[in-house]
């Protein structure tokens, strides 16, 4: 998938095609056991005998959980590479902060849409403003969104580098203050407790809940090396530019002097066709 | 480095004082957002005394944009920064000194608001020791965090559009927090607006305490 024409053109090693192969067979399996193997939420209550539980819906979990785990994890990554674009002005650093904040809010963006279509059936409404997690979440997918866009502003890297870093840190330290707020704000939430500790460890459910954690957990790391390849080649790219351009400007001065020195008796004759 | 920062804030609400922009165009804007909301919610009295709080603290954040935005470009004019960047002051007494700048100015456009809804929305007064307090905390967090943030987006090509995606987002806890102690000191809403005033207080102490930290990355900048 990373196949160029040219051979220096890719940001493809061998190791990342393994992995992009990996993350492939990965999503197939997944797909085969959150549609196929898995059984649908439904269990008996014991004094009423009613089924109850989510049904098919569960199956968006699959997604929806290692999204959300692994959203908060790239941020965290994020948030770590500016503190050391900071402490060290590293460029590399620099690069793994804007990678890992571009798939953290990626993935934010998916644990809000899979939340929304799976909170429709549930709860009977897209949108459910008393649910703290749901909407802290939704401002940490804007702040960080302005994150990204303060990235596309152009200017001298160093200085996006840094500024970005500042944001980033303020960013990631919002997160308990907005969700303490929130959650005082509407003081109840209607999120799912953590349903991991009803469920049997012999279901499948579990496993391919674990199992869509280990394949977004290796397509995130894929995406992410890529990304990183992508903006180190942008940086050498700009870097290669503006020496060309330099060197360019100092060939041109270097070619003008000697054609004066060359120039018979001075600037009159021939020479004069040169402009 | 309190010196300082009276020396840069005195310098800021002088030149405030003198070309009267926030009290001509800014407190103009606000009160006009204010009517707008009259119009927006049909002008019902039980509606416009219910949300006051919050009506009037969305308008606070708007003029917010205005002060932190007019706050930089006073420095960016004739290059004014460069002087302030040579005159020895620490970055910290710079940061200090705007955000007390900016927070006065809020304050004053606070105490206009409130007579505006109070006129405007027939908003009455329960607490005042709570209004005032809120007040004040929601206006040092909200200025410090536009001091901040502000000084992120002077630097950069897109300064107008950049600042409001980036602040607004971080104000959020001081929107909710204030529209919640504002909503019990008017007798609005039946909440603790104590604990409220404290959680601004906290987002104000954090904000006052990064942006001393971190603002000499930001100075040399723009």
């Amino acid at each position: 998938m990373n196949e160029t024409t040219g051979s220096t053109a890719t940001t493809g090693s061998r190791a990342t095609r393994v992995l992009g192969l990996a993350c492939l067979v990965g999503l197939g399996i997944l797909g085969v056991f959150a549609f196929g193997i898995s059984p649908e939420d439904a269990r008996i209550e014991e004094v009423s005998g009613e089924t109850v539980g989510q049904g098919d819906l569960v199956r968006i979990m699959y997604v929806h959980v290692p999204m959300a785990i692994l959203s908060y994890a790239f941020l965290s990554l994020c948030a770590v590479g500016s503190a050391m674009v900071l402490w060290r002005r590293s460029r590399w650093w620099d690069h793994v902060a804007h990678g890992a904040g571009e798939i953290g809010t990626l993935f934010c963006g998916i644990t809000l849409v899979t939340g929304m279509i799976w909170g429709r059936p549930t709860w009977g409404t897209w949108w459910e403003w008393g649910d703290v997690r749901l909407v802290t979440t939704l401002v940490l997918f804007l702040l960080f969104v302005g994150y990204l866009s303060l990235r596309r502003v152009p200017g001298d890297p160093e200085l996006v580098a840094r500024r970005a870093a500042v944001v980033a840190l303020l960013g990631v330290l919002m997160i308990p203050i907005v969700n303490r707020s929130v959650e005082w704000w509407e003081n109840r939430t209607l999120h799912q407790q953590s349903t991991l500790t009803e469920m049997r460890i012999e279901d499948w459910t579990l496993f391919t809940l674990m199992l869509g954690f280990l394949v977004f957990t290796l397509v995130g790391a894929w995406m992410l090396v890529h990304r990183f390849r992508v903006a180190w080649l942008e940086g050498e790219l700009e870097r290669s530019g503006l020496d060309a351009a330099i060197s360019e400007r100092r060939a041109e001065a270097l070619s003008g002097v000697e054609a004066a020195i060359a120039r018979p008796g001075g600037g009159a004759g021939p020479a004069r066709e040169v402009p | 480095m309190f010196r300082d920062a009276l020396l840069v804030a005195g310098k800021d609400l002088r030149i405030e004082w003198r070309s009267r922009v926030a009290l001509g165009q800014v407190a103009p804007f606000a009160l006009l957002v204010l009517v707008l909301f009259g119009f927006a919610l049909d002008a019902e009295r039980p509606a416009l005394l219910r949300f006051a709080g919050g009506l009037f603290w969305v308008t606070v954040l708007l003029s917010l944009l205005l002060a932190v935005q007019r706050a930089y470009a006073i420095e960016s004019a004739d290059g004014a920064i460069d002087g302030l960047r040579r005159s020895g002051i620490e970055p910290a007494s710079v940061f200090l000194g705007k955000t007390a700048a900016v927070s006065i100015q809020i304050a004053v456009l606070e105490v206009l608001l409130g007579i505006g809804i109070v006129v405007l929305y027939d908003a009455r007064v329960e607490s005042p020791v709570l209004l005032v307090t809120a007040g004040a905390a929601a206006a040092v967090g909200a200025a410090a965090a536009g001091t901040l943030y502000g000084a992120l987006a002077a630097g950069t090509r897109a300064r107008e559009t950049i600042l409001p995606i980036l602040l607004l987002p971080v104000l959020a806890p001081v929107l909710i927090g204030a529209t919640r102690a504002f909503g019990d000191a008017l007798g609005a809403t039946a909440v603790d607006g104590w604990a409220w005033t404290g959680l601004l207080a906290a987002f104000a102490a954090l904000y006052v305490a990064f942006g001393t930290l971190a603002f000499g990355v930001l100075l040399e900048e723009w």
